[in-house]
């Protein structure tokens, strides 16, 4: 429209302007004549009017077709040359302008198409470098956090303000409750340490740590233990990190469980006391009676007796205190005993070493299924051997052994074959009874001690009189499984990525902004729903399952969910289990709800929480409150209001329809999780939508939420 | 005059290697099995020094010294307490509760009879 006027008055001007010329030049020229000749000049004009308006309406044309050639040539031109370059810029940056503008106009469109050209190659210079340092960036994650998984030890980091930015699944499993909740662990992403230790512990730690540290020495380390809820003792490992600028920036906390641990510490300290308690007073008496036969040669036939006597029943009960405490001794041992995963014919090697080494034997693998694994303490096994073979060389000569190892059924066959002499039928029941000795080294633990242990057999069998087989010692022991090192997946697709640490948490700082006027992304969420019998609360509906995923920085953590069964303590009706498909046997014997909630309550603490039709939980969470002792204060946002709010003209916002509005796929519908999941990407997926809309904060989206019509109509 | 000495141990063996060798060393001696035992014998034998054994059913070492220290007119009794508890705490309970000295088990005779010498010559 704009242009077609604008055409229009540059028309106008012209014609104006070229019919204002003869016109004036006629009014000048007729001005400076005399009367009489005026007269004649204007008869000349009326006569030649037709001519006169025939060129007036040649000169329109021409106007016309002088102005439409400059519009189409230059303005148009420049015009269109405008509009493509924008979109070479904000939309395609492939595109490049044309024109069928005048020469002056090409030439700046080349020019343009030039800097577009320059501009594109800048642009993808600068976005493969972006995308190699995200990839590198990427891989050093995964790495860390492959690295993390293989570590034996709990690892958690977090920043000075104690938030945690990464753990491993070994210290989410060392505080695990172990009761309700049974994944609710409080350790996630962004939760905070001290729900786990407590803040003096971390305070003193970090005071420790400032006083010791030093420029350029080595970073230094504090130790302390800890016990968490399940009772188990932890012993913590806090090493600090500081920033670029040398200030303290964060902890790094390795946890290891010593429950069991101090427990065999404290076993073989009372063993000891014990030990000298039980062994001072026999000796005593022992001492006194052998020091009176000494000191009193004279003394009578009877006192003598007596004396002797004494000294005969007092060292007997000497023995017997001893070898009770190695027996002791020996138990303590036994637990000890580590059963791990090793290859039969790793195994053998380290017999063949050992024998030849310490007992100056030679010893061959004969025939090994190399596939085979073994569960074994490689340790104590291997000293059992070695014993064994330390008797055969000296009580039988033998001086080679042969070692061989098959499959049977879920056992390993090891045998241990010798040549030349057989030994007494009872020689091997004698020894599996005695404490191990192998050269100067000994242990009160017995061959009989190590096999229960393991779960194993031995028996002798003598050599075949067709002399196939050598006389040998046969172990049966249970096969293990095979270690394989797990082939690494080649860069796990984002998806599946283990969502165990995450450094844009650094950045946060505890800043008393308040709630309402934080950003939308940088907030912490609990998604979550309820399935109950019924729809009714205040008639005495209850809640049977509640299922919760947490949200951080914008990512769902499907490492961190709640998943919870609850007794309802009533009857379900038949309607509402062909919903949830929930039967009354699946609930029996789990928890109430005044025992889940608290667990529910701790998980969700510190989150906005956030479900579909929210309304309807929270009445049954509210409901709850007073006898489970827990009360929901944070903010709610309701997927089903935050849906209507982005699209005011859609009617239909129940979960699949918007689900499928917003492309999320649904899988797993109508159990508490499966919603609660979907309801987390809806939720995800609802942000940027929301963000165009101008709503940015938690207030915004509150308050986006209650103009909506369905909030409306609700409330 | 003769020293008495009264020997408290549930542990006959011991006693009788005591008894032999105090004897041998010109002490009048008795013996006593329990606490309960110990505490008569006090009162009747009048002892100048027990040998007071710690680890005793129902009645122990601990409580028969404080019990003997409780009362004013013993207070001249030198209690030894002979104990198969060696730690520092056990030590200084003893102590504590009166006793003169505490010996771990076990100990040399000769040392033992040196030390009742000492304690009884210093009376």
């Amino acid at each position: 429209m704009k242009a077609r006027r604008k055409f229009i008055l540059w028309v106008v001007v012209l014609y104006a302007a070229l019919l204002a010329i003869p016109a004036a030049l006629g009014v000048l020229l007729a001005a400076g004549l005399p009367a009489p000749e005026q007269e004649v000049f204007l008869a000349m004009v009326s006569e030649r009017a037709p001519a006169l308006a025939f060129a007036a309406l040649i000169l329109l044309f021409v106007s016309v077709g002088a102005v439409k050639w400059l519009f189409d040539q230059y303005l148009t031109a420049v015009h269109a040359l405008a509009e493509q370059t924008g979109v070479v810029l904000g939309a395609n940056a492939e595109l490049r302008v044309t024109t069928q503008g005048g020469r002056e106009v090409a030439e700046a469109a080349a020019a343009i198409n030039r800097l577009a050209d320059a501009h594109r190659a800048l642009r993808r210079d600068f976005e493969l470098r972006a995308r190699v340092a995200g990839a590198k960036l990427e891989e050093e994650r995964n790495r860390l956090a492959a690295l993390m998984s293989e570590l034996s030890e709990g690892v958690m980091v977090c920043n000075a303000q104690g938030r945690i930015l990464l753990y491993n699944e070994q210290a989410k499993a060392l505080f695990a409750a172990g009761e309700t909740g049974a994944t609710a662990a409080l350790v996630g992403l962004g939760r905070s340490v001290f729900a786990l230790i407590d803040r003096d512990q971390i305070a003193h730690a970090l005071e420790k740590l400032q006083r010791v540290r030093q420029p350029g020495a080595a970073p230094p380390t504090t130790r302390f233990v800890i016990a968490t809820a399940a009772g188990r003792l932890l012993k913590v490992r806090a090493a600090p990190f500081v920033d670029s600028a040398g200030t303290l920036a964060g902890l790094v906390l390795a946890l290891e469980d010593v429950t069991g641990l101090l427990d065999q510490e404290a076993a073989r300290r009372g063993l000891l006391q014990a030990l000298a308690a039980g062994v001072r007073a026999p000796t005593a008496s022992l001492r006194a009676a052998a020091e009176n036969l000494a000191a009193f040669p004279d003394m009578d036939a009877g006192r003598r007796e007596q004396f002797v006597q004494i000294v005969a029943a007092e060292s007997k009960s000497l023995s017997q205190q001893l070898d009770a405490a190695l027996r002791e001794y020996a138990d303590v041992l036994k637990a000890q005993l580590a059963l791990e995963n090793m290859r039969a014919v790793d195994l053998l090697g380290v017999v063949c070493q050992r024998i030849g080494a310490s007992l100056g034997m030679a010893s061959e693998l004969e025939s090994v299924d190399q596939a085979l694994w073994l569960r074994v303490d490689s340790f104590a096994f291997v000293q059992a051997l070695a014993f064994l073979a330390a008797r055969l060389r000296d009580r039988y000569t033998v001086q080679r052994l042969r070692f061989s190892v098959h499959a049977a059924g879920g056992y390993a066959e090891l045998d241990m074959g010798w040549d030349g002499s057989a030994v007494a039928s009872d020689a091997l029941s004698l020894w599996e009874d005695e404490p191990m000795q192998v050269g100067a080294e000994q242990t009160p633990l017995t061959l009989r001690d190590v096999l229960e242990r393991h779960g194993g057999e031995v028996w002798y069998q003598a050599a075949d009189p067709a002399g196939e087989r050598t006389a040998h010692f046969r172990f049966l022991l249970p096969a293990g499984e095979a270690v394989t090192t797990p082939a690494r997946v080649p860069r796990a697709p984002a998806e599946s990525r283990p969502e165990y640490y995450d450094f844009d948490l650094f950045r946060e700082s505890d800043a008393t902004r308040a709630l309402q006027e934080r950003r939308l992304s940088e907030l912490a969420y609990t998604a979550f729903d309820t399935e109950t019998t019924g729809l009714e609360p205040s008639a005495g509906d209850e809640i049977i399952s509640i299922g919760a995923v947490r949200i951080v920085n914008g990512r769902m953590l499907k490492n961190e969910v709640f998943e919870q069964l609850v007794n309802p303590r009533r009857a379900l009706s038949r309607e509402s289990a062909a919903i949830h498909g929930i039967g009354a046997e699946a609930l029996e014997g789990q928890p109430v709800i005044e025992r889940v909630l608290p667990a529910f309550h701790r998980f969700c603490a510190d989150s906005v929480l956030v479900a579909h039709n929210a309304a309807f939980d929270m009445r049954f969470l509210q409901l709850k409150e007073e006898s489970a002792g827990v009360r929901f204060a944070q903010p709610v946002l309701d997927t089903l209001l935050l849906s209507a709010a982005v699209h005011p003209s859609h009617t239909e916002h129940r979960l699949e329809s918007i689900a499928e509005r917003l492309g999320v796929r649904v899988i797993g519908r109508h159990t508490a999780l499966g919603d609660a999941l979907l309801t987390g990407e809806i939720f995800l997926k609802l942000l940027p939508l929301l963000a165009e809309r101008g709503v940015a904060t938690l207030g915004e989206a509150l308050e986006a939420s209650r103009e909506t019509y369905y909030a409306r109509l609700r409330y | 005059m003769t020293k008495k000495v009264l020997i408290v141990d549930d542990e006959p063996n011991i006693v009788t290697a005591l008894e032999f060798l105090l004897q041998r060393s010109g002490y009048e001696v008795m013996a006593a099995q329990n606490g309960d035992e110990a505490l008569k014998r006090v009162e009747s034998f009048a002892p100048d020094l027990v040998l007071l054994d710690v680890m005793m059913p129902r009645i122990s070492g601990y409580e028969v010294c404080r019990r003997m220290r409780e009362r004013p007119d013993w207070k001249h009794i030198k209690i030894i307490m002979l104990s198969a508890k060696g730690r520092e705490a056990e030590v200084s309970k003893g102590v504590s509760l009166g006793a003169d000295l505490y010996v771990t088990k076990p100990f040399s005779n000769s040392e033992l009879v040196g030390k009742i010498g000492e304690l009884l010559a210093g009376a």
